[in-house]
């Protein structure tokens, strides 16, 4: 009975996450193409509801009684398979994302590593993809979002180790708390100017969008896919962007603090700043899809290895180098 | 407790019938995908005994990184259709008493390692373990790695970076007529070099050439 009433309770905090989830991933895309028409001086999505906020629902809906197609020649297992791991993998993530003090399902020990893997994974739902599909345009797709994933994930990675020596806990809630006097933006600045660019190569979003480049490989990845396994995707998708804009947020921007510990400001609850804050760089995700031309290949690459790699990994030496020499290293009684 | 228990079957049931299913499966592709199932059982089995450390690492790097690199080769190579004929019997080949050697050699390794291994005398002696309740295993390990055994560490760090090196001196080429772009020479031009203005005389046109 005791084991019921604490599943009970896992799965009512886990709906109680989902749920809101899956609203503003419908509802961010809408912001996001509401977004990119204000910038080509178009409307945008305007029809469906006030101000069309409900063109993402009837979208859903028209994906849902679409039928979906399964290619002869594919591999029907895996070609299932990819759109669930992706959105899977996408949901699962945020986990142990804080979005306030109380407000996390598993606040775990090494938050930020799992929330590392759980993005190195992310990959598996591309490839498997588009190797499933057995067709020229999604492998070539697929070949492409594996290299750029793999390579922006190194440079991101050194990133977090430059968070966490500031920091000294792997811990996400932690990681926040350390934030309190200073936001990490303003001394690592370089660092989230390249997390930032880094998260848009991770999520396949403008201009690295090279994988689903609709201009050279009609859809990437999801060429062969239609109806909900479509919709899917294109979830995961969003729920990564949210994810990563979340992730930034924590890291840099100090995740659920107010930015000034003031009298009206610090009555706001912590998740709405969080919300805010998502927001703020789900905005600058939005206006670079919108404003950025598309990366060539080789010029991708080269930014990942041969600028965002070196640049982070000096700055990894001179933030061990700033701590030690001004004794400001956490955890030194250990 | 029984949870526990319960999930500590489940993930090693899956461990052990993906890797059997690496060997079994006909397609390589397969094989690989049933590869990280078994390393993400094996990082849950770890995360079960409260080495999250450990099993996320395992995760990042196995699965996140090694184990795409296998499938980019294997999708690549096309020899996903590779038909595993020996294992029906209907074709003899050489691969079965070098594979069955190996196996060997490898299983009596693992007996000797696993029945004559001891923790050193003056393990629980060293004074950078430290078994206080909130200290994370994360910083047990860097504690013991960076102090005790730095040197075990470097050298294996060094041997990473060689046989990186080697790997690149192995397939590197330079190859003749390829056009580069440099940046540099791109950014730092001016309008001085690059733009000419010609008085052109009516009737008997110039030649840009010289």
């Amino acid at each position: 009975m005791e084991y019921l009433i604490v599943l009970y309770n896992e799965v009512y905090k886990i709906l109680f996450l989902l749920i809101p989830i899956l609203v503003s991933v419908a509802m961010i895309v809408w912001f996001d193409r509401r977004v990119w028409g204000f910038v080509q001086k178009r409307k945008g999505p305007n029809v469906v509801g006030p101000f069309g906020l409900f063109q993402t629902l009837a979208d859903a809906l028209k994906y849902i009684f679409k039928e979906i197609i399964i290619p002869a020649s594919s591999n029907k297992v895996i070609f299932i398979l990819a759109p669930i791991v992706t959105m899977t993998l996408a949901l699962s993530a945020w986990a142990v994302i804080p979005l306030s003090e109380k407000m996390v399902i598993a606040d775990i020990n090494v938050g930020i590593l799992y929330i590392f893997a759980i993005s190195s994974l992310g990959v598996y739902g591309i490839l498997m993809g588009g190797w499933a599909s057995n067709s020229k345009y999604p492998f070539l797709g697929a070949v492409r979002s594996a290299a750029q994933m793999v390579s922006y994930e190194v440079s991101i990675g050194i990133i977090i180790i430059n968070v966490l020596l500031c920091t000294g806990s792997l811990n996400l809630k932690e990681i926040v708390l350390a934030q309190q006097n200073l936001w990490f933006v303003v001394p690592l600045f370089p660092m989230f100017v390249i997390f930032f660019i880094s998260a848009l190569a991770e999520t396949n979003r403008p201009p690295f969008d090279l994988p689903e480049a609709e201009a050279e490989l009609v859809a990437g990845y999801q060429t062969e896919y239609s109806g909900m396994m479509y919709a899917m995707f294109w979830l995961g998708e969003y729920a990564n962007i949210l994810l990563m804009c979340a992730l930034g947020s924590i890291l840099f921007l100090g995740g659920w603090l107010s930015p000034i510990d003031v009298y009206p400001l610090n009555l706001i609850p912590g998740v709405v700043w969080m919300i805010i804050k998502i927001l703020i760089l789900f905005f600058m995700f939005a206006i670079i899809k919108a404003i950025v031309p598309r990366y060539r290949y080789d010029q991708l690459m080269r930014l990942g290895w041969k600028v965002f790699l070196p640049f982070s990994l000096i700055y990894v030496v001179l933030t061990a180098s700033f701590l030690i020499y001004f004794d400001l290293l956490p955890n030194k009684g250990i | 407790m029984i949870a526990h228990a319960l999930f500590f079957y489940f993930f090693s049931i899956i461990a052990i019938l993906s890797a059997i299913m690496v060997i079994v499966s006909r397609n390589t592709v397969h094989a690989v995908f049933f590869l990280i199932l078994d390393f993400i059982s094996i990082a849950s089995l770890f995360i079960l005994i409260g080495a999250e450390f450990l099993g996320m690492m395992m995760i990042i790097v196995y699965v996140g990184a090694v184990a795409v690199l296998f499938l980019f080769v294997v999708m690549l190579l096309n020899v996903s259709e590779q038909k595993l004929s020996w294992f029906r019997g209907s074709r003899k080949t050489k691969h079965i008493p070098i594979g069955l050697a190996v196996g060997a050699v490898i299983l009596l390794e693992l007996i000797v390692v696993v029945g004559g291994w001891q923790y050193r005398d003056t393990f629980s002696e060293t004074k950078f373990l430290n078994f206080e309740k909130d200290f994370t295993n994360t910083h047990a390990i860097g504690n013991v790695m960076y102090t005790e055994y730095i040197h075990l560490f470097q050298i294996s760090g060094l041997i990473l970076l060689l046989s990186m090196i080697g790997a690149i001196v192995l397939t590197y080429r330079k190859r003749e007529g390829v056009k580069r772009q440099s940046y540099f020479t791109q950014v730092g031009r001016e309008r001085e070099d690059s733009i000419k203005l010609v008085e052109v005389e009516s009737g008997k046109g110039i030649n840009l050439d010289d």
